[in-house]
């Protein structure tokens, strides 16, 4: 029972959203001819073609890029569950009050400011390198758990400091509420804050997981034969960049899911917080 | 425990509390007995709220005491946790948890807290829900309920584990009319079961029904305590009388 007005309405919000998906695609396939016109029309881009775009190569290298891929997606998993139980506990500590707690505190703090400032790639060299050439029995010397401990210490840090934001950003009246029902400071916040808290921060979390995602093919550095690893022996073996290109886009892949999931979740909590 | 047959269910005594520079509460003396009704009035920010936060011991004393039953509560080494579970506080602005269901929200303080059966403390949360006339939102989340159903859940959610003491700060401020009256019906029918309730509110109208005792709090002091009719009737104090000649210029009494 819609009423002429009314109809007439919607026929013109539909003719409008039709030029718009019109206007939109004119606009990227102009873009897109501009773009390809002037790359390939570089002098150089014969060259560049050969040495970064080279099919055959590619396909000949994917194998060996892709074992190493699925050495950095095992890091990653392993890495990030550390990371996240890591980071709520140094979080946790940092919103602990009262002067007992000031040796904990005052650790986790000093934890958060020396390893959210080193650049990973100095930790990845003080850790790989330094840790084994102290020459103590029990500190292993592979790359990889040396490269994976790296990259724990580093974002834990950064991680931490995410959840604390999530934790201070509930309003001081939720903790009252908790507490005038008799709970006590911990299950107030594992019942009451941090589930409010981790639902908040879930795509900054998200962020920093894609992050984490790419900054595990830097573990190569100490050696280990990850993606970008194995791309680096392949184009020396066949004096070609492809297999780099090759690595480049599995990681641009690998982060493209977690990119959705985090946009679907940011709108969700959107949605949420106008409902 | 030194409890006795005489000692009131809520003692407060001498209670300062400061804010920075400002004395909010500046040595207040009140006793809440069992089965009573104590209504506090008094301007905004006169500091009602605070009293109603110090009692419950959610707020650090800068003096003065809260004795519960005899005991007091506010030395430091008594655990503060465990007084307030026999108190139920009703904040001005709900204060539900958002994460929670209607139904969690209720069971959360009996089942984590009092050590109750889940689903014990289900049926006696969907009887407490169905009490306020909530029984079909029971697994609602907070934010889709209105105004006056939101404080109806927060009141079965200080009932559920039937506290001593109930503690109502301003439940109807955020309401419109006919929510206001939906929520005083229920706490009229709290009342006449002998429940100890202590509540701020500014509906004049409605504490003179319901009280047994009106007490009048200004410039961080207890100036005037006694029956509805006296102290909204007949006040003693100038300042009383001041009060309440603003509150019936603005048609609230
Ligand atoms: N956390 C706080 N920090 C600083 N000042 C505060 C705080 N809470 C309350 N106050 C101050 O204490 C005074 C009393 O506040 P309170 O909320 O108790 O008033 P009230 O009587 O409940 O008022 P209303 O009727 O508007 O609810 C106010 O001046 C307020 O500004
Ligand atoms: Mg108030």
């Amino acid at each position: 029972m819609t009423s002429d007005l009314q109809r007439e309405r919607l026929a013109y919000k539909r003719s409008r959203s039709r030029r718009s998906t019109a206007v939109a695609l004119v606009s990227t396939v102009v873009f897109a001819a501009a773009v390809w016109f002037s790359v390939t029309r570089a002098p150089g881009w014969p060259r560049v073609r050969l040495s970064f775009f080279n099919l055959s190569t590619a396909w000949r290298t994917l194998p060996a890029v892709l074992d190493g891929l699925w050495l950095n997606l095992r890091v990653l998993v392993v890495a990030e569950v550390l990371i996240l139980v890591l980071a709520l506990g140094i979080a946790g500590l940092r919103t602990l009050r009262g002067p007992v707690w000031f040796p904990l505190r005052a650790l986790a703090t000093g934890y958060v400011d020396l390893f959210r400032g080193l650049p990973l790639i100095i930790c990845l060299y003080l850790v790989g390198f330094g840790l084994p050439g102290l020459r103590l029995s029990g500190i292993p010397n592979d790359p990889v758990l040396l490269g994976g401990i790296a990259l724990v210490l580093v974002y834990s840090a950064f991680v931490a400091e995410v959840f604390r934001a999530g934790i201070e950003s509930i309003h001081p009246s939720q903790l009252a509420a908790a507490r005038s029902l008799g709970l006590d400071h911990r299950k107030t916040m594992r019942l009451v804050v941090l589930p409010q808290a981790v639902r908040r921060v879930l795509p900054a979390l998200l962020n920093d997981f894609v992050a984490l995602q790419k900054d595990c093919g830097l573990i190569s550095v100490l050696g280990a034969v990850d993606a970008v690893r194995a791309a680096q022996i392949e184009s020396a073996g066949s004096y070609n960049f492809t297999p780099y290109v090759v690595a480049g886009l599995l990681f641009v892949l690998l982060a493209v899911p977690s990119g959705r999931l985090a946009d679907w979740m940011s709108r969700r909590a959107a949605r949420r917080q106008g409902a | 425990m030194s409890t006795s047959a005489t000692d009131p269910v809520l003692a407060v005594r001498g209670l300062v509390k400061r804010y920075g520079q400002a004395t909010v509460l500046d040595g207040v003396d009140l006793d809440v007995h069992e089965h009573e009704v104590v209504v506090l009035i008094g301007s905004s920010g006169s500091g009602k709220s605070t009293l109603l936060r110090c009692a419950n011991l959610l707020e650090e004393l800068d003096d003065g005491q809260v004795l519960l039953d005899g005991v007091d509560v506010s030395d430091p080494r008594v655990d503060a946790d465990r007084a307030r579970r026999a108190m139920g506080i009703v904040f001005q602005a709900f204060n539900l948890f958002p994460h929670m269901s209607v139904l969690d929200n209720v069971t959360l303080a009996p089942r984590v807290v009092h050590g109750v059966p889940r689903g014990t403390a289900d049926d006696r949360a969907r009887d407490l829900l169905s009490r306020v006339g909530l029984a079909d939102k029971a697994d609602s989340y907070p934010d889709r309920l209105s105004g006056g159903q939101q404080q109806r859940v927060a009141i079965a959610r200080a009932l559920a584990y039937d506290p001593r003491l109930l503690l109502f700060d301003e439940i109807t401020s955020a309401l419109d009319p006919e929510l206001v009256g939906e929520v005083l019906a229920l706490v009229r029918e709290l009342a006449g079961q002998g429940r100890t309730i202590l509540m701020a509110t500014h509906e004049m109208g409605f504490a003179k029904q319901v009280a047994d005792r009106v007490c009048f709090l200004d410039g961080g002091k207890l100036v005037e305590s006694g029956p509805p009719e006296q102290v909204l009737g007949d006040p003693t104090h100038e300042r009383t009388r001041r009060f309440l000649r603003r509150i019936i210029d603005a048609g609230r009494l």
